[in-house]
């Protein structure tokens, strides 16, 4: 596969940020920006990646599956990430993410039928004195004080939009 | 009224426009550090300053800085930790969405006082909000000429880059973060050689938390002796708290070290005591790598004196009766809190964190998190608390890196401290406090500032 000229502009200005031959360092900012532009990781294109970098496929693989906000398969449209650490789960947590279950009709690392949401748990997202916690990929943006009633609302939001 | 150092003007509206954070006060660090004073002084004042390093291990920042090897003839580097990710602290994330500026300016004074000409600000790649507000400042911070060549005509270089992580725990971890700005995968490094020596590319680095640069722009201009004159003995300055879990005002409070524990669980300016007017059960105070305290042993010391927010207060009595004051992650638990299901909750969040590359630590964390599992869950022995201690033991020390130890510091002290409630967890699985409020936790009240 072929990045756009768009997009290997923004990976010339990522790698500008290092010395001459630290290229690699620019690896997980431009796996961030491959994941934002096609949703997920697929194997052509961390091979794309790694002829870009000049870097052996396996030097993108290693790290694409070490690092847990990459996704190696498709997910749906909106990534739903919940918080399950300790101090949200003082909060409450737990009994949200049962109820998110119930509502989307799906398990932890499931998509919806339609292709619209994609449940995951995350570990603490520096969030603990304004859980319980998601955030929602590929924009990542955090909802905080989470009750059943905001659920709803947010859902129903993202549906209407989609 | 306390002082505030970090977050003076947390109330200021605008303040992370850098027109308004000049208006008041910023960025009046830059000139002085570089206009009066030569790198050295820089150094000497921060070691005067006693300022410790607020990512969690507390070692002395002067200190650090004065390790790096200036007579290699590579390039140094600055590299600034905001990877926070340590359970129950969200103190950078917080300084960094509302005054961005400050550790900007942070940054640039540290920089020059390290020589470091290229420096970076590895962010958990989870706040992209935050990555996006600190590129934002960087470059209005480069169109007024604080980066870039020859800042305020001084002659000085420096170029200033935000990277993001990938979600992984253990790149808070300082060589671990390296090797991740390195585009790898994130393995500590064995020390030595230490990063002051061989860090970022071999080359001699030094890697402070967010935190603890963002509170180098006063010490430049009020001199180190005044950041010295606040706090109380070693523990010197003002500290970021994040504090969580069951309290009215949960939120993020900058202290001067020294304060009582009690009138911060129970002042209003601070927590406000416990929600719901329950009791208060135990306290995690440092991030929940730290060892757990009982109410009687985080208000009062072992040998009854006043415990108070310092590194050596919360330290005292050691492993035995004492805890540490780490990240400033406070984590309040009241009476309903069950000890076990917290314990098996945060072991498996270290076994998930775990990087592998050390065997006690890959395997050990998941035993005790299968063993947890199983006394919470009802089908538990006897022998396995003290299956739990042993495990424990034979993690702790026994790794690369530190979190081996913050793995097994939880178990250890939730054991000492609770060992009745793991015992009726085994004897009465009905007993398990998590059981009986099941959905009834009730919601933290909205943060308040400061």
């Amino acid at each position: 596969m072929e990045f756009s000229q768009e997009i290997k502009r923004e990976f010339d200005q990522i790698v500008a940020r290092y010395p001459q031959g630290r290229q690699k360092s620019g690896l997980l900012p431009i796996l961030h920006r491959v994941q934002a532009e096609y949703g997920w990781l697929s194997t052509e294109a961390m091979n794309a990646v790694a002829e870009y970098l000049n870097l052996n496929p396996i030097e993108v693989y290693e790290v694409a599956t070490f690092y847990t906000m990459f996704h190696l398969e498709p997910v749906g449209k909106y990534v739903l990430e919940v918080c399950r650490t300790g101090p949200c789960c003082l909060v409450g947590a737990e009994t949200l993410l049962q109820y998110l279950q119930r509502k989307l009709n799906i398990g932890i690392g499931e998509t919806t039928p339609d292709g619209l949401f994609t449940l995951k748990t995350v570990e603490c997202l520096a969030s603990c004195g304004t859980g319980p916690v998601l955030q929602i990929g590929p924009e990542y943006l955090y909802h905080e004080h989470l009750t059943e009633q905001k659920l709803d609302q947010l859902i129903d939001r993202l549906r209407s939009e989609s | 009224m306390a002082t505030k150092i970090l977050l003076e003007n947390l109330a200021v509206e605008g303040i992370r426009a850098i027109d308004t954070y000049m208006a008041n006060g910023g960025y009046r660090a830059v000139s002085k550090a570089l206009k009066e004073m030569s790198p050295d002084q820089l150094v000497e004042e921060v070691k005067a300053s006693g300022l410790r390093g607020r990512g969690g291990a507390g070692f002395p920042t002067g200190m650090k800085w004065s390790f790096l090897d200036k007579k290699s003839d590579k390039p140094r580097y600055l590299v600034c930790n905001a990877d926070e990710s340590e359970p129950g602290t969200f103190k950078d994330r917080y300084l960094m969405e509302r005054i961005p500026h400050l550790l900007i300016e942070g940054m640039i004074t540290a920089s020059y006082a390290l020589g470091a000409n290229t420096s970076y600000i590895y962010v958990r790649g989870e706040m992209m909000s935050v990555i996006r507000l600190l590129e934002r400042a960087i470059a209005e911070a480069y169109a007024k000429g604080f980066l870039g060549k020859n800042i305020l005509g001084s002659g000085y270089d420096l170029e200033l880059y935000v990277q993001p992580g990938g979600g992984a725990y253990i790149c808070g971890e300082e060589t671990a973060l390296l090797e991740s700005l390195e585009g790898k995968r994130g393995n500590p490094r064995n020390k030595p050689p230490f990063p002051a020596v061989s860090g970022l590319y071999g080359c001699p680095t030094v890697i402070n938390n967010v935190e603890t640069i963002a509170s180098v722009p006063w010490i430049v201009n009020n001199g180190g002796a005044a950041y010295a004159s606040i706090g109380l003995g070693k523990s010197t300055g003002t500290k970021l708290i994040s504090a969580c879990g069951n309290i009215r005002q949960p939120g993020v409070y900058e202290i001067e070290l020294g304060l009582p524990v009690e009138e911060f669980i129970y002042s209003d300016a601070y927590c406000g005591g416990i929600a719901e007017g329950r009791e208060l059960k135990a306290v995690v105070p440092g991030g929940s790598s730290v060892p757990i305290l009982p109410k009687e042993l985080i208000l009062k010391t072992a040998a009854g004196e006043p415990r108070l927010m310092s590194y050596e207060s919360l330290a005292d009595g050691g492993f035995v009766s004492g805890s540490m004051l780490g990240s400033g992650g406070f984590i309040v638990f009241d009476e309903r809190a069950c000890i076990v299901r917290n314990l098996w909750n945060f072991t498996r969040f270290y076994h998930h964190e775990s990087c592998g590359q050390c065997s006690p630590c890959r395997e050990g964390t998941g035993w005790m998190e299968k063993v947890l599992h199983r006394i919470e869950h009802g089908h538990g022995k006897m022998s396995d608390i003290d299956l739990l201690v042993d495990v424990a033991k034979h993690i702790e020390g026994k790794t690369i890196c530190p979190l081996g130890d913050a793995a097994a510091w939880p178990v250890g002290s939730a054991i000492r401290h609770f060992r009745d409630e793991f015992e009726a967890h085994v004897k009465h699985p009905d007993s398990c406090l998590a059981k009986h409020l099941h959905g009834a936790y009730a919601h933290a009240v909205p943060i308040m500032e400061p």
